[in-house]
């Protein structure tokens, strides 16, 4: 354990000497947190004033908590006064100058998920020129969402250009002082997304496909916030199916969604940050707050999300279904390899009346990771006739790793209807033979076994997201089985 | 075709087969019988190379060329094809999707064009019409929730879509009512070619009522004991398996 805290705590120093000795930038700050950081974050970045008080509000309430450990997830003490939290724009001079600089492996994934070239530079991070085609895709796709008044954009621009929308939703799913990492994210986010679907609006397009570059250098303190008006319809993609050259170690992000009457947010996530090498060294700490809250009559918010990568991944992208007959969903496939550990699942908050949900979840583990479902149900006395079903399933591959299911189930009011369904089951060697006995190599064998173990998961997905996904669980698994 | 000299086989470090030797040419159909326990099913499963049996000694060739070192896949794609007595199930996974992929893959091993989607349709659903098999079956997840016979009914039908040149078919009768049995039959008598080898793996000689064997043999205790032509099937159905097991010993 001390090892691993030294390993971390030199990861962070290093961050620190390239601040003071390679470059010093007079816009990146020293390390540290405290009252003076977040002002000048904050007056950097132009802010109103309610915003700096929401943020000092959360720091001080953030002084006053301790970082949660009730998880199964283990990790080293993070020393949060070694981090620089502002750090602006990313400086593209200490990354690779060309795809010839990159890690060869990370290539051959690339490659073989078929990204194509330009956008292989960008998730690799290659220094490429600033002015080119992702920038003026992004604008051309922006005027065209303008049209029908969508406002989709970085954090900090819906900050400057609609402050009224960011004042009346900002904190409103996800409280300040909901917990550690949510509070110490909005003390100090750096960006992230803003989206807003005005009334009866539905996004002609998939947001964010195009703009999965754009969102990659927001750093370790991403902020999200979606609104759907009333009757809108937006589906949401976020990250991408590369693994990402992030240096970032902490990730601890916040995500809110709200849908008004009648309104449907689809939020998908294929999260394929680096998970540290074989032997369990490195990887991000991803630990995010995700929530949405179907505030409206008949609203309806949906969460799919593919887990393959991080060194930790800890989250439980939850509904609060407030609204009457409102309905909230949760697809979610977690698979670990390695030393992976992965802690996640949902929180399904019944409320208003006849509400419905649904949970799915798909937990794969190989090598020596761990992965744990985590999930609750919670029936308000005000929820009469909610109904929620849930089917956990695990799939052990190799013998040293292991799955754990925590289902919280609440009941408060005596008509809901509850189900809940758990399977474990290991890949087997008979599975595998029987299909390379139809000539199908094994790694193909693992990926058709896997993929079938998560089609339900996966025909969430949009389309071409869906193709990707079902090729990255393949890769993820390379090497873990035979 | 197959060549198999002095084949020696453990499981877990226990000698199952002992010594077996067998020679299977092209156009030939082959029935092995034998009690349970005699080993049949070690035999299927090691020449397609399930990973659990190890060779101890002996050697098998195939088509001239070793055959023991090859994978399970490269064996498949060889053309060599194994009907699973319990064959698995994979949830999820569409009877279809599978085909296709074990097609293509088998195809490719042999430089062979893969079979685009629409040409594969049409190609199986003419598989699918022999075995009186309804297309509903392509949309399945492979064998879960199948019964019995289904079950074996779909390996017939991989059969006949892999079209190998040796097919060695484990069981395929047992727990099969009569009807079933016949249309399975059909399937099989219709796969016999001069080129192709056929080695069936059986219980009992009703399966043989209706494919009929040039050469049959009787595994016992890990050996071959007798063999002989189909006549010997009948005489072991008449005087059942204790006649050799005594004649052996004398």
């Amino acid at each position: 354990m001390a090892k691993d805290r030294d390993q971390l705590d030199s990861f962070l120093a290093q961050d620190y000497q390239h601040g003071f000795v390679t470059d010093i930038e007079s816009d990146t700050f020293e390390p540290g947190l405290n009252e003076d950081i977040i002002r000048r974050l904050s007056a950097i970045k132009g802010e109103p004033e309610f915003l700096l008080a929401w943020r000092l509000k959360a720091f001080e309430h953030w002084k006053t908590l301790e970082e949660p450990r009730w998880s199964t997830v283990h990790f080293p003490a993070i020393d949060y006064q070694a981090l620089s939290y502002y750090a602006a724009p990313k400086n593209k001079k200490e990354g690779p100058k060309s795809l010839d600089e990159v890690d060869p492996e990370l290539l051959k994934t690339y490659a073989k998920l078929g990204i194509p070239l330009r956008e292989q530079e960008l998730l690799a991070g290659v220094a490429v020129d600033a002015v080119f085609d992702s920038v003026s895709v992004a604008t051309t796709f922006k005027a065209k969402l303008a049209e029908v008044g969508i406002i989709f954009c970085s954090f900090s621009e819906a900050v400057r250009e609609h402050p009224e929308l960011v004042r009346q939703y900002l904190g409103t799913v996800v409280p300040y002082r909901d917990n550690f990492f949510a509070t110490l994210n909005s003390a100090v986010f750096s960006d992230g997304s803003f989206v807003y679907i005005p009334k009866g609006v539905r996004c002609p397009m998939e947001l964010s496909t195009y703009f999965r570059i754009n969102a990659a250098s927001t750093g370790q303190f991403e902020r999200t916030l979606i609104i759907a008006d009333v009757g809108s319809y937006v589906s949401y993609l976020e990250g991408c199916t590369a693994p990402m050259r992030d240096e970032n170690q902490l990730h601890a992000a916040v995500v809110e969604l709200i849908a008004l009457d009648d309104a449907q947010i689809k939020y998908s996530t294929v999260q394929n940050w680096y998970p540290g090498d074989k032997n369990g060294k490195g990887g991000i700490y991803n630990f995010v707050t995700k929530r949405g809250a179907c505030r409206g009559k008949n609203s309806k918010i949906s969460w799919t999300q593919i887990e393959t990568g991080s060194a930790i991944t800890w989250k439980y992208p939850s509904v609060i279904l407030q609204g009457d007959h409102s309905v909230g969903e949760f697809y979610s496939v977690a698979l670990t390899n390695h030393y992976q550990q992965a802690d996640t699942g949902t929180k399904m908050i019944h409320l208003g009346k006849n509400t419905h949900s649904t949970i799915i979840s798909k937990g794969i583990s190989a090598g020596q990771s761990q992965n744990s479902y985590r999930g609750l149900v919670r029936i308000a006395p005000t929820a009469t006739n909610a109904r929620n079903y849930t089917q956990c399933d695990s799939m052990l591959m190799g013998h040293e790793s292991s799955a754990n299911t925590f289902p919280y189930i609440e009941v408060k009011n005596p008509t809901a209807q509850l189900e809940h369904e758990a399977t474990t089951s290991k890949i087997s060697e008979e599975q595998l033979f029987y299909c390379q006995q139809r000539g199908l190599d094994l790694e193909d064998a693992v990926s058709m076994i896997v993929n079938g173990f998560c089609k339900q998961v996966l025909k969430e997905l949009p389309m071409e997201f869906a193709v990707e996904a079902t090729k990255l669980l393949g890769l993820s698994l390379e090497g873990s089985v035979g | 075709m197959l060549k198999i000299k002095k084949l020696n086989v453990a499981v877990n470090g226990q000698a199952i087969l002992k010594g077996i030797n067998l020679s299977v040419n092209a156009g030939e159909v082959h029935a092995i019988m034998g009690p349970n326990g005699s080993g049949k099913s070690t035999l299927s499963k090691v020449l397609a190379g399930h990973p659990a049996y190890e060779v101890q000694s002996g050697a098998v060739t195939y088509q001239g060329d070793d055959l023991l070192p090859l994978p399970p896949e490269k064996r498949a794609q060889a053309g060599i094809f194994l009907s699973f007595q319990y064959p698995v199930e994979i949830p999820g996974v569409t009877n279809i999707n599978f085909l296709k992929a074990a097609v293509n893959s088998v195809r490719k091993g042999q430089g062979i064009k893969p079979l685009d989607a629409i040409d594969f349709l049409s190609f199986i659903r003419e598989k699918c019409k022999l075995l009186d098999m309804d297309e509903s079956f392509l949309y399945r997840s492979i064998n879960e929730g199948f019964s019995g016979g289904e079950k074996k009914r779909n390996e017939i039908l991989q059969l006949l879509a892999l079209e190998p040149h040796l097919a060695i078919l484990d069981e395929t009768d047992s727990g099969l009512d009569i009807d079933a049995l016949q249309v399975i039959a059909r399937g099989i008598n219709s796969m016999r070619a001069s080129t192709r080898a056929i080695i069936l793996v059986t219980h009992y000689q009703r399966l043989l009522d209706y494919i009929e064997p040039d050469f049959v043999h009787v595994l016992v205790n890990g050996q071959i004991v007798r063999s002989g032509d189909k006549t010997l099937a009948h005489e072991l159905e008449k005087k059942g398996y204790g006649w050799l097991l005594e004649s052996e010993q004398l």
